[in-house]
């Protein structure tokens, strides 16, 4: 079966390839949104501590005998961990201060992270087997689907969703969203901001590490699979504005599909299609598709 | 409080004008002239150029307060047009370098009016996604040599006359440029358009309100700061006869602002003497402890951030001005006292 030139299997395994991509696309720009609109930092270290996340769950694997599915829970705890003492010793001395400077001491985080790996794991890193239950996949008629890359978005897809709605519609995500905009009303009503704060903080950082773990198997695991991700997510963030949780998880897998589709038409664009659509957003909804002016 | 970015360095830099700074230049153009005689001139070159592409990198963070994390764009865009210049096209270096600062003004045009259209820490943002986009093209482009980058650059002669092939040279030639750009940068930042950048940076709203233009004011900060890093970026790459892709990499850009972080965000030579620390630290530790460079780096942005947001030329200043003011205290003391 072709569509325009281009055999159905290569059209939706690109489509599938993209809305994996996306997925990660999704989950690392939710946290930083969540994190952005409580912390009011934007954490460059998320890429370095989804490479954490997925390094967790490779020398687990390797020295701790510990399975995939182990991982995808000790991964993010581990991680989330690692950010509140992030968030408790570091962070919280800046909230005084200009965005700006919570960004900087994120990327002195960066180069902190990457340089410590790379010295341990060289720059190629290693890879992760695919999980035995997950190997495989299934022929759907129209594509074969290999298992892995549709569990990465069926579960990506379950973690964005639990994520919306934990904070739009249960009594906690009210809490959060009401110390967003008025922290200090919500403290006097005699909730410990800071402790919400901090958790915030560690569960936006164990997403970006649950990401990682998703990714192990389909990438290689290296120092630097963090760092550049980041910055794609960075042009996500941009594209979609922060304002919303809904908006980060729809702009994710929306460019992670032009990604692939472009992988298609064009391969030498792909790499680079996002922040031309960034430029073109730009130009023409300057506060992002789903931002408000500021 | 007053907690904006470049609020830490030290204030009203105008109302103290260019005669405070003095001896400071006199020592410079001493140190300047006598350095590559004491030290390897290549070293010195390469901190010239460090210290002219921070310098730039500051006048748009430390006064307009702007914070581009797509300055190695700027710097390794120019590097390779420098050295495509002199390596394909056979022309002199002042021409070279002149072509490779007018590339990195275009992209520094495109860059601001693109980033100046969403404030904070979106602009930054932006800025970082454009470079990186600069760096895949660098990647793909065949005119770039990929990752070889543009090897064996001549140096050329300038004016068609004085080979530059020489160290010592090309180190004479390499300071007069980075006298002229730093020359440049403190003139800008206390001319009146520095002072309407200062009071963008301090006050945006009331800016407007006066009837300054903001966004022309910035984008023209921003094309002011590009095209002096491109300078530098082009003549780092005829120091050292390379352009590659390490110029236009992310990390770059990061150096960039820890150097101005380092050396005193908002001050005239602070990130002159941060470029050198950093420059020296490199030097010192890169076949000593290898991958670790990148750790320690990383700590002092950390702890620059924490504890030591005025820089070590900001913290100088302050020790001074604490110094003024508790004398000016005793003496008020005393006076009273009579």
């Amino acid at each position: 079966m072709d569509i325009f030139g281009i055999s159905s299997q290569a059209l939706f395994g690109q489509l599938l390839l993209g809305l994996v991509n996306g997925s990660f696309y999704a989950i690392l720009s939710l946290g930083l949104a969540v994190i952005f609109g409580l912390l009011n930092i934007i954490n460059f270290s998320h890429g370095t501590l989804y490479m954490f996340g997925a390094f967790v769950a490779l020398l687990g694997l390797n020295h701790l005998g510990m399975n995939y599915w182990v991982a995808l829970v000790v991964a993010p705890a581990v991680v989330g961990l690692l950010g509140v003492v992030i968030e408790r010793s570091m962070l919280k001395r800046l909230y005084q201060l200009d965005h700006l400077y919570g960004l900087l001491l994120t990327f002195g985080l960066v180069l902190i992270g990457e340089g410590i790996f790379r010295y341990f794991f060289g720059v190629s890193g290693a890879s992760y087997a695919v999980p035995e239950s997950l190997r495989g996949g299934v022929d759907l008629g129209f594509m074969f689907m290999p298992l892995y890359r549709g569990w990465v978005v069926a579960a990506a897809l379950v973690v964005c969703f639990v994520t919306w709605w934990v904070i739009e519609r249960t009594p906690l995500g009210a809490t959060l969203r009401a110390a967003t905009e008025k922290p200090l009303l919500v403290q006097a009503l005699g909730i410990n901001v800071p402790v919400l704060v901090t958790t915030t903080f560690g569960a936006g950082v164990a997403l970006a590490a649950f990401a990682g773990v998703l990714a192990a198997p389909i990438v290689q695991v290296s120092p630097g699979m963090g760092a550049n991700l980041i910055i794609v997510v960075f042009a996500v963030v941009v594209i979609g504005g922060m304002g919303s949780i809904a908006g980060s998880i729809v702009t994710g897998l929306g460019l992670g599909l032009i990604e692939g589709l472009t992988k298609l038409v064009y391969p030498a664009g792909s790499a680079v299609v996002i922040f031309v659509v960034m430029i073109i957003v730009l130009l023409f909804r300057p506060a992002g598709l789903f931002g408000k002016q500021a | 409080m007053d907690s904006s970015i470049a609020a830490t360095a030290a204030s009203p830099l105008s109302a103290r004008p260019t005669r405070r700074w003095g001896w400071g230049w006199v020592a410079l153009v001493a140190l300047g002239l006598v350095l590559p005689f004491v030290v390897s001139p290549i070293f010195v070159m390469k901190v010239l150029c460090f210290a002219l592409f921070a310098s730039a990198f500051n006048l748009l963070l430390g006064f307009a307060g702007l914070l581009s994390f797509g300055h190695a764009a700027f710097f390794g865009g120019a590097a390779y047009v420098c050295a495509a210049l002199s390596k394909c096209v056979g022309l002199t270096p002042e021409l070279a370098i002149l072509g490779g600062a007018i590339f990195a003004a275009g992209l520094g045009a495109i860059f601001g009016a693109l980033s100046i259209r969403r404030a904070g820490i979106y602009l930054t943002m932006i800025t970082l996604a454009l470079a990186q986009l600069v760096f895949f093209l660098a990647v793909q482009l065949p005119l770039t040599g990929g990752e070889d980058g543009l090897q064996g650059v001549p140096r050329g002669k300038l004016f068609g006359l004085i080979d530059l092939a020489d160290d010592h040279t090309m180190y004479f030639f390499v300071f007069a440029v980075f006298c002229a750009g730093f020359w440049l940068i403190h003139r800008t930042i206390h001319s009146p358009f520095g002072q309407v950048l200062s009071a963008i940076r301090a006050n945006a709203p009331r800016a407007i309100s006066l009837g300054y233009d903001v966004a022309r004011y910035k984008l023209l900060a921003f094309v002011l700061s590009a095209t002096i890093a491109g300078v530098a970026g082009a003549m780092k790459a005829l120091v050292f006869q390379l352009a590659s892709l390490t110029d236009v990499d992310w990390h770059m850009s990061g150096e960039v602002v820890l150097m101005t972080l380092l050396g005193g965000l908002g001050t005239i030579f602070g990130p002159a003497v941060g470029a050198f620390t950093i420059v020296a630290l490199q030097n010192e530790l890169a076949d000593k402890v290898g991958p670790w460079v990148s750790v320690i780096m990383g700590v002092i942005f950390v702890v620059c951030v924490l504890a030591f947001r005025r820089g070590l030329v900001g913290e100088l200043m302050a020790l001074r001005g604490s110094r003024r003011e508790t004398m000016n205290e005793r003496t008020n003391r005393t006076a009273n006292a009579l």
